[in-house]
């Protein structure tokens, strides 16, 4: 009781202490924000009120506890548009923050990147490249990187040239009830841990939702993500990113895309009307060198998802034929169906756990990682039933307090 | 300022002290002072005060060309400690100050310089702390937000630039200067230290060492980074010099671009890391449409040089801290890479995605 009430105390007391800065459009607006975000304090909250803000510059912060909120995504508008220096428009280094309520349009990098950041939510946002979709527009819309405790909630990202909402390197994290439309890769979860992609819209980009994992990066082995309740619909937009580009070779129409990652699950998404696979299981197609990486996809499973009107013109080398053979269309899921790699440098090793699916699917037996997809033996997978799940994953109630 | 700066000085003569300005050793541990001028570093003739030496290295980090002028001031009877990799470790009470200038004419580099600002590296107890004082009419007064200052100056091929010199933002220095979560200074290691003051001279190394500035000096063995800009150096050792200075601080595993896997710290040895073969991370369009960060023997294929030649933000690196290319530092990595030997064909397989 005695703890309880100086808890509470100390709650109080910070709270007290906690301060709102406020920032209004016109003057040096530059300086105003990037000044408030160098003298926030911890527990502060940086308030942008509604106008438009023309930055030259990208903005930082890198003090723990702020938080950074405007008066909504298309009243607060962050505009990048003459911007001339710096690799996003909002970068955060620190821990804990919240940053919610604000448009930032057009930024010449990134739009909003965490960095080490331990705790970030990123809510009610909106990034857009107001131009539609270019190649020269930013790589990524919200862009957490090798973060920890991360939010990403009710947010949109429009026209990025690589993926709109990206998390990269990261722990622990939650993407939901955000809308990504008109990028080359609507989300995307890349050599990450620990993460559930819950109740999102992907549509209109050349790939939906994909889950990611490549070589010679400080954290990888990605694993554990679950997909589920996600509306990932007609994602036929032409692929725009630049070549050399893992994104640029995810083929226009892909639905879902899962590469080199483990414990995956896809479960009760409705995914429709994309061209090509609605969910494709890939092993890293590139050579590599890195000893500790393993290309391969082990213990996917999909179940309970809504599949209607996939696969009718698939984009992808032999995906044409694939389909004809199959009837005209493919089916809701596409195996590579590599099983094995050679390690560099000596040795081969095969995959610990296979590739399950409740819906029709195909796998093209490649079997050594590499083998080129001419030599693909296509053949049926056989449904399984499935009821996996797993434990949804859960942040800190304080973060998810101050995001609500 | 030279009027202020005469009743203190005229008190020290009475008292007996000596006659310069003296370094407010207490000051600067504790408090962000709002003018440069508080901390006694320089007299109101920009002279160095008792103690502030002089340093150059051996390969500096371009910075739209403006002349740099290093210092580093030490607590009295204090020593920074050797360490072969990374800055010297240097005692709580340690400041570096780099001065930036530039001069009208590049070609007389030491003539009509333009003083911009002065960044401090002060050394706390609790870690290190930058600062940057941007200079004014009456004194260099502290900047955290940072500041674009338009400059004109003639370059070194003749021709006139006008660029807007970024003074960088209080978190702008930390992007850089960190190393996990902490401050470090980037300049003043053993291998870029090790070469003589100005170019010319005894190692400063041996310098500092026999003027108990430095402790801990081993007999033998220092490493040394190359000077970028000697034709008589290895190329090898020029550009990963060149590299090392001007990505290194970012493109390290403690630093800000730990998640591209691209490390180009002097020490580093594996090929992947330092480019080679390389495929793109999250370069995004920054990617310039190449497959690798190096392609052996093809520069121009290469997004290292890519993001290097560019100044779009966006593409451009490093990302802030210079608004022109560098020419020269470019012409080197460009015949580094074209000097690599072609890899061979396996290497380069890939196969489409299904």
């Amino acid at each position: 009781m005695r703890m309880a009430l100086l808890i509470a105390l100390l709650a109080s007391s910070s709270l007290a202490q906690a301060k709102m800065i406020h920032v209004g459009p016109g003057g040096n607006a530059q300086e105003k924000l990037q000044t408030a975000l160098i003298e926030a304090q911890p527990g502060d909250t940086v308030h942008i009120a509604a106008g438009r803000y023309a930055l030259a510059d990208g903005l930082s912060l890198d003090v723990d506890g702020v938080t950074v909120k405007g008066d909504g995504p298309d009243k607060t508008i962050l505009d990048f548009t003459a911007q001339k220096v710096a690799g996003e428009g909002l970068l955060v280094t620190s821990d804990n923050v919240v940053v919610r309520d604000l448009g930032i349009e057009n930024a010449a990098g990134n739009g909003v990147k965490s960095k080490g950041s331990d705790g970030i939510a990123l809510v009610n946002l909106r990034v857009e490249w107001t131009g539609g979709p270019k190649s020269t527009n930013g790589a990524y819309g919200l862009y957490p990187v090798s973060s920890k405790n991360v939010l990403i909630d009710r947010s949109v990202v429009k026209g990025a040239s690589d993926a709109g909402i990206y998390v990269g390197q990261s722990q622990n994290i939650i993407v939901r009830g955000s809308r990504a439309e008109m990028n080359v890769a609507g989300i995307e979860i890349e050599n990450s841990y620990d993460a559930d992609v819950v109740g999102n819209t992907a549509t209109n980009n050349a790939g939906g939702i994909l889950v990611f994992d490549l070589p010679d990066l400080p954290q990888q082995g990605g694993r554990n993500v679950r997909l589920t309740n996600n509306q990932v619909i007609d994602n036929n937009h032409a692929n725009f990113a630049a070549p050399g580009n893992i994104v640029a070779g995810v083929p226009s129409g892909t639905g879902i895309m899962v590469m080199a990652n483990s414990n995956v699950m896809v479960s009760g998404n409705h995914v429709m009307g994309n061209n090509g696979s609605a969910v494709m299981v890939v092993a890293y197609t590139q050579a590599f060198t890195d000893k500790a990486y393993n290309p391969l996809p082990r213990a996917v499973a999909i179940a309970g998802n809504h599949f209607m009107n996939n696969g009718k013109s698939p984009s992808f080398a032999g995906g044409k034929e694939i389909a004809a053979a199959m009837g005209g269309t493919l089916p809701p899921v596409m195996w590579d169906g590599v099983t094995r790699y050679t390690v560099p440098g000596g040795g081969e090793k095969s995959a610990d756990g296979g590739i399950a699916s409740d819906a029709p699917g195909i796998t093209l037996n490649l079997g050594l990682q590499g083998t080129s997809p001419a030599q693909a033996k296509p053949a049926p997978l056989t449904p399984t039933k499935l009821a996996a799940d797993r434990p949804a994953i859960v942040l800190p109630a304080a973060l998810e307090a101050r995001a609500k | 300022m030279r009027r202020m700066l005469l009743a203190p000085v005229l008190l020290a003569l009475l008292l007996g002290a000596a006659p310069s300005i003296r370094v407010q050793g207490d000051l600067l541990l504790t408090t962000d002072a709002p003018r440069l001028a508080d901390y006694g570093l320089f007299d109101a003739d920009e002279v160095p005060a008792a103690g502030v030496r002089p340093y150059t290295l051996n390969t500096p980090l371009f910075s739209d060309g403006a002349e740099k002028y290093r210092f580093v001031w030490l607590p009295p009877g204090n020593s920074a400690q050797y360490r072969a990799s990374g800055a010297l470790a240097f005692p709580v009470g340690t400041v570096l100050v780099k001065r930036f200038g530039f001069p009208a004419d590049m070609r007389q580099p030491v003539r009509d310089v333009r003083m911009i600002e002065t960044r401090l590296l002060i050394h706390r107890p609790a870690g290190w702390v930058a600062l940057s004082y941007v200079e004014q009419p009456g004194g260099a007064v502290l900047k955290r937000a940072g500041v674009k200052v338009p400059v004109q100056f003639i370059d070194k091929a003749g021709r006139a630039q006008a660029i807007d010199y970024a003074v960088p933002n209080q978190n702008q220095c930390k992007t850089c200067h960190q190393d996990g979560e902490a401050i470090t200074p980037l300049g003043p290691t053993a291998g870029n230290l090790n070469g003589g003051l100005f170019g010319e001279g005894p190692s400063q190394l041996m310098i500092w060492a026999a003027a108990g500035r430095l402790a801990g000096l081993p007999a033998a063995g220092w490493p040394i980074l190359a000077r970028w800009d000697d034709a008589a150096e290895p190329l090898d050792a020029r550009a990963r010099a060149y590299l090392a200075v001007n990505c290194g601080h970012c493109h390290s595993r403690g630093g800000f671009a730990s998640n591209s896997g691209l490390y180009l710290v002097p020490e580093e040895t594996t090929p992947a890391h330092l480019g080679v073969l390389k495929r793109p991370v999250a370069a995004g369009r920054g990617s310039g449409g190449h497959e690798f960060s190096i392609l052996p023997g093809q520069p121009d294929k290469s997004i290292l040089l890519h993001r290097m030649i560019a100044s779009e933000p966006g593409i451009m690196m490093p990302q802030f801290g210079r608004a022109l290319a560098h020419e020269e530092g470019n012409a080197l990595i460009r015949k580094w890479i074209a000097a690599m030997p072609a890899p061979t064909a396996p290497t380069l397989a890939t196969t489409a995605t299904p």
